[in-house]
């Protein structure tokens, strides 16, 4: 069954190119898919019949007790019979269907194909879960179908409707399968059924199954879906709603009953729903114009009766379900595939446009006879053996009421049926005396709606459009009427045979363990099933005689919601549902967010320290004395912070708290924390001022006392959880450390005395690769808000520096004539060998804005922070250092030259592309890791070279050391950008007055009140 | 093994900054939610060095016999996290910039899109415009009335051949025509 799966899945994945080469050829070929599985299915005939079909099991997930786990038992057979047989008679009528122009025929093909091969997993698995993962492709696949004219707005709000409602039943019988799985101890279906689960959990579970059937099947109050997705190509039609998909929910039924179709709850449900889909489906059916709509609701009056005689539990009716299953197959597709031609042939469906057709078309007359007999139950029919079997079961119910409720419904159904039969072939082949035209369709039901008391017995319009005329009628191609006529010769061919039937499909009923077992026959003499059909058939013909009158009768009498509008009506309540439910989570306030986010914290860390833990047994003051006065200034500082309202002063006070910050990781034992830190701290410090310049000095009043109340006290309470947290969680350590062989590991494999650079460059590389991939982001993010359109602008060299404007020297510059060009200025920027100045780019300066001590010492210290910062990258291994320090010095190193000599002097401090430092040095770290692996080793493994050079002496280089230059290039590269965006980027637009232009976007006071300030 | 007792300094330094932090974290100006960021980190950095144990030597191999070391993986996994709050300090930076380019200040305005949510479903009224499930649906004639399949039309062979010969005509009158 596997191999027919994927010859599906291959066929369908193909069909696109399939029909792109030999067009609507290809669906010949497409059909051998299904016709495969057809033929396969007929030579495990016998072998089924005996109780020996096959079966096939494959490992899929272990874990979850998951297998690919398939069975053919008779049940199984006849579907895939069905599905296959059925389907590729589809295929081949598409071939000359559609046109040849037609659009997405590739696709149609290919999702057609998939369709059939989730139905035949479908109806063959016999794991559970598998089960419902073959239900839910049908269900996405027929979506596809109904929605095959995407651009019109009816299909693809048919597909929606079919998707949804049965998804929803699909989602309540995955929790049924959960629910029943779990109290069987296996999902394995055939064990299940061999010994089914009891119980109020297994009664929750059917009910859930049956939900997910309900809805497959389309019976009430569910129905609607079906009427609505014939929006879909007519071949769709055909297999999915009336052969296939739609069956998937009686299999369901079918799987199921033998183990549960004696509860109460269950027959309750499928009596009731079964029963009233039956003969809702039939009352609607009469009044429908649309062939195709009439079919639909013929659909579900069939539905309805397969439901119920194959739910009801006892041998008898199973056996009569089953076999009207298989003669609606038949039929229904025939049916569907009749009005198709009809509908080709003539450009309608309307049954009030059509005359004369089955004189025209004559075969395709005769097939829809042979199916329409059938579908009423006619003798010699399948239907006819199947309905009389089911009549018979009926009668021999002796359950109290439940007998003759049963057969009264499946007797008024049935006499339905035979009206909405005889109307349909009517309507479609019958020459009539007066047409409707096409024009006064639509309105002439608007009409009828609106006078619905118009007295019955009208004669159709004929003298309100004296113009009428037939719709015109061409020839269809032979291939599209045979499919049919196989199919309706079928139905009487299987029913000649009742025998074979009745021997093919008793292994079935078998499997049931209550009632008598029955049978399929033509003639048992003159039994009450006779008389019963013989009313039945003396009933349809009176209503169909009487058709005028029903039709005006119904439109005059219904009045009620339409299940269809009940529908709709719900979708927009949960819409609006979920709107009010998004207003109320979703206020966009993001101190909201914060603050629900930090209140959780609290309750649960909180909740699970006050619960679960205990004080510590032992609490020490302090580790060293000198803590004290470093964590006295970060308090104090602290506190000062959250009271200060001027950025700045906010902005030091955090520095100083910062750098307390190291002096206490210093004092834990963590001296290259308390370096980066150190580092990190005086960046930031300068960041945060070159921004601090654009922003007004002081924070915006808010004089919200309430709101500063309820931060205050989430404050508190994070805080006091943060310490709960910091005196428990020592203790709380249950296994040895994981460090405890890092100081043997980092020497021994890492090469290096400093465990931690050894951590962050070997033993847990991968992180940091990450974390340099973080910074790589944070980066480019900085550049791209400050530049907008592009990475980063061209560097600034000091002799393309303009002479008319000095750099920070905006406004009113008071000093220009000072900087007045001279003669030999030019010449002294290009012959920097002769430069006077200090620093290259000094002349760009303001004058004001230059001090020449600064310059003198930025000077002499430059070069000396760059050699100290390579003496950091190169002892990092083995002492207090690494490429994270060495990369923030060389940064210094530049906020330094930046801050002393303008955004000319970076530029020519660093001539590079902040860019090219970051690629090159995530580049070079994830290099280092790849060269390992090409080496035999694991990613990122150091590799240990030891070689005596004469002049150095013994060197000992560790493959590492390349992956901590990578740390320190990406470092750096974050340091420039960020003084490339924030410091000279800045520097310029406030030079040129970019940034002073209007925000054309804005209308908030607070511009306004910029804007007056400026004024003044 | 390293003493595992915390010592209350550093306990009372870790709820200190993070009461700030959250203090400020809640604020609506940009420049003292990133203030309060910086805070927490730090108060987060500390915590996990309280959470490795007590105060030891520096974790380097002959400098501190390895009995008294500090443990040297949550160094590892700070020192990542100071320099990772740089870089979210720079990119908080740059967004202040940019709001201030925007709008001549840093504070977190709520989200429009949100709010304008949250009127419309005060009123009951549709966010977005759901034509296909909304508003005329036509009744199942009319819908069935537009449903039509992309077929020939019924056109036999004969009889498509003939049209195609149709059309053909026009053609070859235009050429005589010139």
């Amino acid at each position: 069954m596997l191999i027919l799966l994927a010859v599906h899945l291959a066929a369908a994945l193909s069909a696109p190119t399939l029909v792109r080469l030999w067009g609507r050829r290809a669906f010949w070929v497409l059909a051998l898919a299904p016709a495969s599985v057809a033929v396969w299915a007929l030579t495990w005939t016998e072998r089924v019949a005996a109780g020996q079909g096959p079966v096939e099991v494959v490992e899929w997930i272990p874990q979850l007790g998951l297998d690919l786990s398939f069975r053919l038992d008779t049940l199984s057979w006849f579907m895939t019979l069905v599905v296959g047989g059925v389907g590729a008679l589809v295929l081949v009528y598409c071939s000359a269907y559609f046109s040849a122009s037609a659009s997405g025929l590739g696709r149609f093909g290919g999702v057609f194909v998939a369709f059939a091969g989730a139905m035949l997993g479908l109806v063959t698995a016999d794991d559970m879960i598998l089960l419902f993962v073959f239900w839910e492709l049908t269900t996405v696949t027929s979506y596809l179908l109904i929605g095959h004219y995407s651009e019109r707005k009816a299909s693809r709000r048919a597909a929606m409707q079919a998707i949804v409602i049965t998804t929803a039943g699909g989602l309540a019988m995955l929790v049924g399968i959960v629910l029943l799985g779990e109290a069987a101890g296996t999902y394995r279906l055939s064990s299940v059924i061999a010994d089914p689960p009891g119980g109020t959990l297994a009664t929750v579970a059917i009910c859930c199954l049956l939900a997910g059937a309900v809805t497959k099947s389309a019976l009430i109050p569910f129905h609607f879906w079906l009427p609505a997705a014939m929006a879909a190509p007519t071949p769709v039609s055909a297999y999915l709603h009336a052969a296939a998909m739609v069956k998937a929910g009686v299999y369901l039924v079918a799987r199921f009953a033998p183990a549960y179709g004696t509860s109460p709850v269950w027959r309750w449900i499928v009596v009731v729903l079964g029963g009233g889909a039956l003969l809702l489906g039939g009352y609607r059916a009469l009044r429908q114009h649309d062939l195709k709509l009439v079919l639909a609701f013929g659909t579900v009056s069939q539905l309805g009766l397969i439901t119920l005689l194959v739910g009801l539990g006892t041998r008898a009716t199973a056996l009569a379900g089953l076999a009207m299953l298989g003669a609606h197959a038949m039929f229904k597709a025939a049916l569907f595939l009749v009005v198709g031609v009809v509908d080709a042939a003539t450009g309608t469906r309307d049954l009030r446009r059509l005359s004369g057709v089955g004189r025209a078309l004559p075969l395709t007359a005769a097939a829809g006879a042979l199916a329409t007999a059938s579908m009423i139950g006619l003798p010699p029919f399948a239907g006819y053996v199947a309905k009389e079997a089911g009549l018979e079961a009926a009668l021999h119910l002796d359950e109290g009421a439940l007998g003759p409720v049963v057969l009264v419904v499946v007797a008024l159904g049935s006499a339905l049926t035979v009206a909405y039969g005889l109307r349909l072939w009517w309507g479609a082949f019958a020459t009539k005396r007066a047409v409707v035209p096409e024009s006064a369709l639509v309105g002439d039901a608007a009409d009828q709606q609106a006078d619905g008391a118009r007295s019955p017995g009208t004669t159709i319009h004929a003298e309100a459009h004296p113009d009428a005329e037939p719709a015109p009628i061409s020839r269809p191609s032979l291939v599209l009427v045979w499919p049919a006529l196989v199919l309706g010769a079928l139905g009487l061919g299987v029913a000649l045979l009742p025998q074979l039937g009745e021997h093919l499909l008793a292994p079935y009923a078998d499997t049931y363990a209550s009632g008598e077992s029955g049978h399929l026959t033509l003639w048992a003499g003159l039994t009450p099933a006779l008389a019963v059909t013989v009313v039945v058939l003396a009933l349809g013909a009176l209503a169909f005689w009487a058709r005028e009158q029903v039709e005006h009768w119904q439109q005059g009498r219904y009045r009620g919601p339409e299940a269809d509008r009940l529908y709709r009506r719900f979708m927009r309540r949960l819409d609006d549902v979920a709107a009010d439910v998004t207003a109320v989570t979703q206020r966009g306030s993001l101190p909201l967010y914060l603050g629900i986010v930090l209140v959780v914290f609290v309750v649960g860390v909180g909740g699970v320290l006050l619960s679960r833990t205990g004080l510590p047994g032992q609490v020490r003051a302090w580790d060293r004395l000198a803590q004290v006065p470093f964590a006295v200034a970060i308090i104090v500082s602290a506190l000062l912070v959250t009271r200060a309202r001027r950025r700045l002063k906010a902005v030091i006070l955090l520095g100083v708290g910062g750098y307390s910050v190291a002096g206490l990781f210093l004092l834990h034992g963590a001296p290259d924390l308390a370096l980066t830190q150190v580092l990190v701290e005086t960046v930031t410090l300068v960041v945060f001022v070159l921004v601090l310049r654009r922003l007004p000095p002081y924070f915006s009043d808010r004089p919200l006392a309430a709101s500063r109340w309820v931060r205050l006290a989430i404050g508190l309470a994070v805080g006091l959880v943060a310490a709960g947290v910091a005196l428990v969680a020592p203790g709380a350590r249950m296994h040895l450390p994981q460090s405890q062989e890092f100081p043997v590991e980092a020497y021994e494999f890492g090469g290096g005395k400093n465990i931690v650079n050894v951590t962050l460059v070997d033993i847990r590389a991968w992180d940091t690769m990450g974390e340099i991939s973080v910074l790589l982001v944070a980066a480019t993010g900085v550049a791209s808000l400050v530049f907008l359109s592009r990475r980063g602008g061209a560097i600034f060299r000091a002799r393309e520096a303009t002479t008319d404007r000095a750099v920070w020297g905006a406004g009113d510059d008071a000093l220009a004539a000072l900087r007045a060009p001279r003669a030999g200025d030019q010449a002294r920027v290009d012959a920097p060998a002769t430069n006077r100045e200090w620093l290259r780019a000094g002349e760009t300066l303001a004058p004001r804005r230059r001090s020449v001590i600064f310059e003198v010492v930025v000077r002499l210290l430059f070069h000396t922070m760059i050699v100290y910062s390579l003496f950091l990258l190169f002892s990092g291994h083995n002492a207090p250092g690494g490429g994270f320090a060495a990369g923030l010095v060389t940064g210094i190193a530049l906020v330094v030259r930046y801050l002393a000599g303008g955004r000319y002097e970076l530029g020519e401090a660093a001539p590079v592309q902040p860019g090219v430092l970051l690629g090159t040095g995530l580049f070079l770290s994830a290099g280092v890791g790849l060269v390992a692996q090409l080496m035999g080793l694991s990613v990122l493994e150091s590799v240990i070279v030891q070689v005596d050079l004469p002049v150095l002496g013994h060197v000992k280089l560790v493959t590492s050391l390349f992956f901590d230059v990578g740390v320190y290039l990406v470092v750096v590269g974050l340091v420039l950008d960020i003084l490339r965006s924030l410091g000279a980027e800045i520097d310029r637009r406030a030079e040129t007055g970019e940034d002073d232009a209007e925000p054309d976007d804005d209308r908030s006071p607070v511009r306004a009140a910029a804007r007056t300030g400026r004024a003044r | 093994m390293i003493d595992m007792s915390p010592s209350l300094v550093l306990v009372v330094t870790i709820a200190a900054l993070f009461a700030a932090g959250v203090y400020l974290l809640l604020e609506r100006s940009l420049t003292r939610v990133l203030v309060g960021v910086v805070l927490l980190g730090n108060g987060a950095n500390l915590l996990f060095l309280v959470a490795g144990g007590a105060a030891g030597g520096p974790p380097i191999t002959g400098v501190t016999p390895e009995r008294q070391m500090s443990d040297p993986l949550p160094q590892a996994m700070v020192l990542t996290a100071i320099v990772i709050t740089l870089g979210l300090s720079a990119f908080l930076l740059a967004m202040a910039y940019r709001s201030w380019q925007l709008h001549r200040h840093d504070e977190v305005q709520d989200d429009v899109e949100d709010r304008r949510i949250a009127q419309l479903a005060a009123v009951d009224e549709r966010a977005t415009a759901d034509t296909d499930t909304e508003g005329t649906a036509g009744s199942l004639d009319e819908d069935a009335q537009e449903a039509r399949d992309e077929t020939d039309e019924g056109a036999t062979t004969p009889e498509a051949t003939l049209a195609t010969g149709e059309d053909e005509e026009p053609v070859d009158e235009g050429r005589g025509a010139r």
